[in-house]
């Protein structure tokens, strides 16, 4: 097992760079054997929208993040993980939202990535308003039912 | 002693204000009793919490059900379903 991993988890307004956070994860090390990328990116939604707004909970988003994440080393043999949410102004094209997994053999690495943004959509406290192109204020995204049923598949740890 | 309210997003927005420190009266033992008695407290509140199910609280930065007790709350926190990621 590797109960030692601690995951990295940074929320931050500024931009990531995906290569360098694979890198954080292996470099100079040789037993990694599949590193999954999840990026999530601000749409235009056909040309509406001017960007997102993201307000999130100081503190406690880092500590939630950080949690799931530690389910996600629990639950799955993995080498490293890491976790960055943006906030603030995002605009259409942009990333707001990295995970990266790392893991011997792939199940785990796609495993875990996809479990830790299925819980980080329905528990991370961050907030999406809509800024529209023609200077109207879009409101507040509403909860997708489609991502808080996605969280419910993983069964509880025993 | 004065809890501190945090709120978020909309919640905010319809409230007015992103957090206040508030004398919780006696009586006030659950999340679910302390969003009855806000919502009595003005139009705001009356707005942001008119479907209090739907609201979201964390107690001290950890998520709660309606029905955890409140005591020792240092710091209380009421927005609605999260949408990162």
């Amino acid at each position: 097992m590797t109960g030692a991993v601690v995951p990295f988890v940074r929320i931050q307004a500024q931009d990531f760079d995906v290569a360098a956070e694979i890198a954080r994860l292996t470099q100079g090390r040789a037993d990694i054997g599949a590193v999954v990328t999840f990026s999530g990116l601000c749409r235009d939604e056909a040309g509406s929208l001017s960007a997102l707004e993201l307000e999130h909970y100081p503190g406690m988003a880092e500590a939630e993040i950080a949690r799931i994440a530690t389910e996600a080393i629990e639950r799955w043999p993995l080498q490293g993980l890491t976790a960055i949410h943006r906030h603030g102004k995002i605009a259409p094209g942009e990333n707001i939202v990295l995970v990266v997994a790392a893991s011997a053999h792939r199940h785990a690495a796609f495993e875990a990535a996809n479990f830790l943004m299925d819980y980080l959509k329905s528990r991370a406290p961050f907030w999406k308003k809509e800024h529209r192109i023609d200077g109207s204020e879009g409101g507040w995204v509403d909860a997708n039912e489609a991502d808080a049923k996605a969280a419910q598949r993983w069964k509880p740890l025993e | 002693m004065a809890t501190r309210l945090i709120y978020f997003a909309w919640v905010r927005e319809r409230i007015g204000t992103s957090e206040e420190d508030v004398e919780l009266p006696d009586g006030i033992e659950t999340v679910g009793d302390l969003l009855r008695w806000l919502k009595s407290r003005g139009e705001g509140y009356e707005q942001a919490l008119q479907y209090p199910d739907v609201i979201r609280v964390a107690i001290n930065q950890e998520h709660v059900d309606h029905g955890e007790k409140i005591s020792g709350a240092r710091e209380i926190a009421l927005f609605p379903p999260m949408t990162g990621g």
